[in-house]
């Protein structure tokens, strides 16, 4: 057996909250309970409970962000930034990975069981947002007992979650570091969404959303929304240098199968994404993004103080999220007094970045936050 | 002392106790760096280049990864005491447009840039015929960052035309300042101008 290094072996937990008559509120107006948050725990909470740092996933994640379950052989998604000595430094920090609810990851999503019906819930899941993600956190902070969080931290759909942390519990958070990500989706990313949820509702056996006692699952639809997820989280210079023309055979096939290994390379995400995720929840945690929106004085409310500290991370090959969307949540920032540094990280792989670039964003994160929990020996531009 | 380069001293020495500054084109942020930490200066830097933006962030500086050419506009009027562009007003496109926005956030502004005209640079250009490359001006042609070449006698006008107030000026050369002809014998000079 592999050596298990890093954070080690971890086992997923779940925390159930919201019993009814008590459901949580969303933004919609709907109300869900009882509702199940998978998470993770990395580290050690220290006394005082002030060093825990809060990791928030992305669209596709999971609450495993890192260490390894006993029987898998590859670790959590950010095994590469969360462990002993890494930028989230498990040593000296309480590293708590959460789950989101809408999702299909042991968290309450569509295709969790409805008490009042006893079925799946399907297209009878309300639809949730970004900040109801978040109000749901709050409540497995709570349980833990964690008042004040070191960070909040997460890239793409989770920069989302850190910055509307940030938005509706300010005053819970030291630090943020929203990476890869956009205080509002544009037209385009609410576009790349869109066609993979008209993928997913093109397919027969998506059924409305009612797929969960039929033998047919909506695979084909889901795999081809993964497969232009994919594109988007790709630059044209990876997929160059990743495939450039090869072939998987000599020559052309002179039919549709997959001929090129970018095709193969598409088909066999895409395959693979459906034996772990459902379809119904991409379609509401896609419709989650497309409602987000931070903009103007939505991140910080027109003249209110906060001592949060930013790190906002963006990547010179993002068109997913390209660079002058964090530039723009920095500048909001600015205006509204907020101390923040903004790095954009030299790298070609696209969006996909903030998942590789380990050591540049190591480089950044881990004196970020390291100063951030032992104090500045420099003021800062905006000291409260 | 605190090690500082002749023109970063004199600014450094220019700075009250506690203000609020910002340093266009900070470098490795070792300027705003002893600024914060020997004078409690609340400070913040811009600068392009990454590698120098890694070692701010090291440094625990709030700092701003892009050009400055780009502009101030997230910053609102009057929101610093000091806004530092030494050595760096000279390599920026549009360094009118940089300097009236560093007047417009701050209070003064604080402009150091290598001076064209210092005799060794007439010299290398009136008597060889070549561009002048001095322990200010140390590139050649082809590798300059340099985009605007100015003399003190040229910001002086400069300031006059937009009416800028020059609140003192500092003309330098490697060890300390020069009083005599400075337009002759300056390497660099260090302006604190308002608007």
């Amino acid at each position: 057996m592999m050596k298990k290094t890093g954070a080690g072996i971890v086992k997923t937990e779940y925390f159930t909250f919201a019993e009814p008559p008590n459901e949580m509120k969303l933004s919609s107006g709907k109300r869900l309970g009882p509702v199940t948050l998978a998470y993770e725990k990395y580290g050690k909470l220290n006394k005082n409970k002030t060093n825990a740092i809060l990791v928030l996933h992305a669209l596709s994640g999971d609450a495993h962000a890192a260490g390894y379950y006993e029987e898998d052989k590859d670790p959590g998604w950010w095994d590469v930034m969360i462990g002993p000595g890494k930028a989230l430094d498990t040593d000296k920090y309480f590293v708590l990975s959460s789950n989101v609810i809408g999702g299909c990851k042991g968290s309450t999503g569509p295709s969790s069981v409805d008490p009042k019906t006893g079925k799946p819930y399907a297209l009878g899941f309300p639809i949730i947002t970004i900040e109801d993600m978040v109000n749901a956190q709050t409540y497995l902070l709570d349980h833990l007992g964690i008042k004040k969080l070191l960070c909040v931290i997460g890239g793409s759909m989770g920069g989302m979650q850190a910055l509307q942390w940030v938005a509706s519990y300010p005053e819970r958070i030291q630090c943020a570091i929203p990476v890869a990500t956009a205080a509002k989706h544009s037209p385009q990313q609410i576009a790349f969404d869109e066609v993979g949820r008209q993928a997913v509702m093109a397919d027969p056996a998506w059924n409305n959303g009612n797929y969960y006692d039929t033998k047919e699952k909506p695979e084909k639809g889901l795999a081809v929304a993964r497969m232009v997820g994919h594109i988007t989280y790709m630059s044209d210079k990876s997929m160059e240098e990743k495939f450039s023309r090869r072939m998987k055979e000599k020559d052309y096939s002179f039919s549709f199968t997959a001929d090129f290994e970018v095709e193969g390379y598409l088909r066999y995400r895409g395959d693979n994404f459906v034996k772990r995720f459902d379809a119904n929840s991409y379609l509401y945690l896609t419709k989650a993004l497309d409602y987000f929106d931070l903009s103007g004085h939505r991140l910080i409310p027109k003249g209110k103080n906060i001592g949060v500290r930013f790190l906002v991370i963006a990547f010179k090959s993002d068109w997913l999220y390209p660079s002058y969307q964090s530039q723009d949540i920095v500048r909001q920032l600015k205006a509204s007094g907020v101390d923040a540094t903004y790095c954009e990280i030299n790298s070609t792989y696209g969006h996909d970045a903030f998942l590789l670039e380990a050591e540049e964003e190591t480089r950044l994160i881990k004196h970020f936050l390291s100063k951030t929990f032992h104090g500045y020996d420099v003021a800062r531009a905006y000291e409260i | 002392m605190n090690g500082l380069r002749i023109d970063n001293k004199v600014i450094f020495d220019i700075i009250e106790r506690g203000s609020r500054v910002l340093d266009l084109g900070c470098g490795d942020g070792e300027l705003i760096y002893v600024l914060a930490k020997e004078k409690g200066a609340k400070v913040q830097g811009i600068e392009i280049d990454d590698n120098e933006i890694y070692k701010c962030v090291e440094k625990g500086l709030s700092v701003f990864h892009g050009d400055i050419d780009s502009g101030l506009a997230e910053y609102p009027d009057r929101s610093f005491d000091y806004v530092i562009l030494n050595q760096s007003m000279q390599q920026v496109k549009k360094a009118d447009f940089v300097i009236q926005e560093a007047l417009r956030v701050g209070q003064k502004a604080i402009i150091g840039f290598p001076n064209f005209a210092y005799l060794r640079a007439r010299f290398r250009l009136f008597f060889k015929g070549r561009v002048p490359i001095t322990s200010s001006l140390p590139y050649y042609w082809y590798n300059t960052p340099n985009l605007h070449f100015l003399t003190i006698s040229d910001f002086k006008d400069y300031c006059a035309q937009k009416t800028i107030k020059v609140v003192s000026s500092y003309c330098l050369n490697e060890k300390r300042q020069v009083r005599f002809y400075p337009n002759l014998f300056a390497l660099n000079a260090v302006f604190l101008v308002t608007k």
